[in-house]
């Protein structure tokens, strides 16, 4: 079956290779773009046919929309692919693909811009009965009215962007003081970074889980989940380790929040794949609607591996407009998966370090390795410091953490600073082990050494 | 004359924010550890330092240009 015939990937590094394996085991045909920098890289080489469209910055390659959808036309690509980052989420990117007659690989402009507006976004999911963090969604004209509905609101409280994201342009505020002094630094920063001023306010939960659920919606009005994914273990505001299932999770909270999910997803009518984000508060136990990625997760590959479903796959069948083709109860969890993220940079004090690798050996036979660049390649200093992904899956939790260990040891790594002994580390450590952890995790547990 | 380098590879800024007047120019008086600038690199951003006294003599690279490590930013008098 043949979704469509040529796909052209409007990425790069590990997600461009991703995308391409699994058009080309369809049977699509595959248009790689690259800036500059990465010219030698191996998404370049895999794709049946690659495009350089520009500098080293991604406002002049990955995000020029014009250029794509040009390459798009001259290369006769009747889809694009976004991946995650650059323009995946981007409206005015999906109106150009429509105006070109090209299939964007993703939900309509209409559900992106409702999503990616975060007061709208709580709203729309208040409506389909989801529980979000309390808090208050109307317009503060000021800091004054600000503090007034703080006053009933309680601290602490975290002042958010309406347009924002990634965890860009938050303050977390434990009082009026530090309200007041935050309150136009927030507008500023959120004008600056989105275009759009508007702030609102949350309570700010101290001990967090951040655990996610993906989802999947056809044309047809089908909605599924593929469970939950647990993603706790974070530094400034970056994931670092994504399992599924969560060990925090009862099965039958893990069954309330994944049908949360699905109703809120068929409350807006999205469709494609998607993943709605959800804060659980480790105290007492509740979780709050956080927000909703519409597109395809970096840690996606957790949910394949207990699931046997290939997300790529099903971006593409919804995409063409074919049915899911199968139900809820097709979908079984099987095992335990866990990924880490290689970074490149300092593991203490997370300072990056772009160069190039003089020597990258990974270990055969376990493990899945969703890299972005290969020995030989230069880690480009001018795109995120991810490495690339190491995904494993066992039997339980224990067995996928043993593996994961093995496979940690087995990598060598040469030229530039990464993360892996942090990672090696923390795959031992008790709590982590335990399962008993908060996002504070990676900070607190730094603070104890020190 | 003292050079001031970039250690890192990356993408210059002059301004801290894009509304932000510029970190120096050419003609201001610097002590060690102000800040001239920012190297964009990997999505976070460094902050570009003067290690001594001194008066901003040229600022070598252009607002939001590409630098390599080690390559010279501005220089001191």
């Amino acid at each position: 079956m043949s979704y469509f015939k040529k796909v052209l990937i409007a990425n790069r590094g590990e997600i461009a290779r991703r995308i391409i394996k699994t058009c080309h085991r369809l049977g699509i045909e595959t248009v790689a773009v690259y800036s500059d920098a990465d010219a030698d890289t191996p998404c370049v080489k895999e794709a049946g046919e690659a495009r350089h469209i520009g500098g080293s910055q991604a406002k002049e390659s990955y995000l020029n929309m014009e250029k794509i959808i040009q390459t798009a036309k001259d290369t006769g690509a009747d889809a694009i692919h976004p991946g995650y980052g650059f323009l995946s989420e981007n409206t005015k990117f999906t109106k150009l693909c429509e105006d070109a007659g090209i299939t964007f690989i993703g939900p309509d402009a209409e559900k992106i811009q409702l999503m990616g507006d975060k007061i709208e976004a709580r709203r729309h999911m208040q409506k389909a009965g989801v529980p979000v963090v309390p808090g208050w969604d109307g317009k503060l004209d000021s800091a004054e009215h600000a503090l007034e509905i703080a006053e009933e609101l309680g601290y602490p409280l975290m002042l958010k962007a309406s347009a924002g994201g990634g965890g860009i342009g938050m303050h977390i505020v434990y009082n009026k003081e530090e309200l007041t002094k935050s309150f136009s630094s927030a507008q500023q920063t959120a004008g600056a970074s989105f275009g759009d001023d508007t702030v609102f306010l949350e309570r700010f939960i101290e001990h967090a889980r951040h655990i996610e659920v993906q989802i999947a919606a056809d044309h047809k009005g089908h909605a599924i989940h593929l469970f939950e994914r647990e993603c706790s273990i974070q530094r400034r505001n970056q994931k670092v380790i994504e399992e599924s299932p969560s060990p925090f999770l009862t099965e039958a909270l893990r069954r309330k929040l994944c049908e949360t999910a699905v109703t809120g997803v068929k409350e807006i009518g999205y469709t494609n794949a998607g993943t709605v984000e959800f804060i659980f508060d480790d105290e007492t136990g509740d979780f709050y609607f956080l927000e909703m990625n519409t597109r395809l997760q970096v840690e996606h590959p957790v949910t394949e591996e207990i699931t046997g479903i290939d997300l790529v796959e099903l971006q593409l069948k919804i995409a063409a407009g074919e049915d899911i083709g199968f139900t809820q109860a097709d979908i079984k969890h099987n095992g335990y998966a866990i990924e880490a993220r290689l970074y490149a940079e300092d593991p203490d004090t997370y300072f990056p370090s772009p160069g190039k690798l003089t020597k990258l050996k990974l270990p055969e036979g376990i493990g899945r390795f969703d890299f972005a660049y290969e020995e030989g390649n230069t880690v480009s200093p001018f795109y995120d410091p991810m490495v690339g992904k190491i995904i494993v899956h066992g039997a339980n939790r224990e067995e996928a953490l043993d593996w994961l260990d093995n496979v940690l040891d087995g990598i060598e790594i040469e030229g530039i600073t990464t993360n892996l002994p942090l990672l090696k580390q923390l795959v031992n450590e008790k709590d982590f082990r335990e399962g008993s952890y908060t996002t504070n995790y990676l900070q607190t547990r730094k603070a104890g050494r020190e | 004359m003292k050079e001031i380098v970039s250690s890192l590879p990356g993408v210059f800024y002059r301004r801290p924010e894009p509304d932000k007047p510029v970190f120096v120019e050419e003609g201001d008086e610097v002590k060690a550890g102000d800040t001239i600038g920012l190297i964009e690199v990997m999505k976070s951003f460094q902050e570009v330092k003067a290690e001594a006294d001194g008066v901003i003599k040229s600022i070598k690279v252009e607002d939001k240009a590409v630098v390599d490590a080690g390559q010279v930013v501005a220089e001191l008098e």
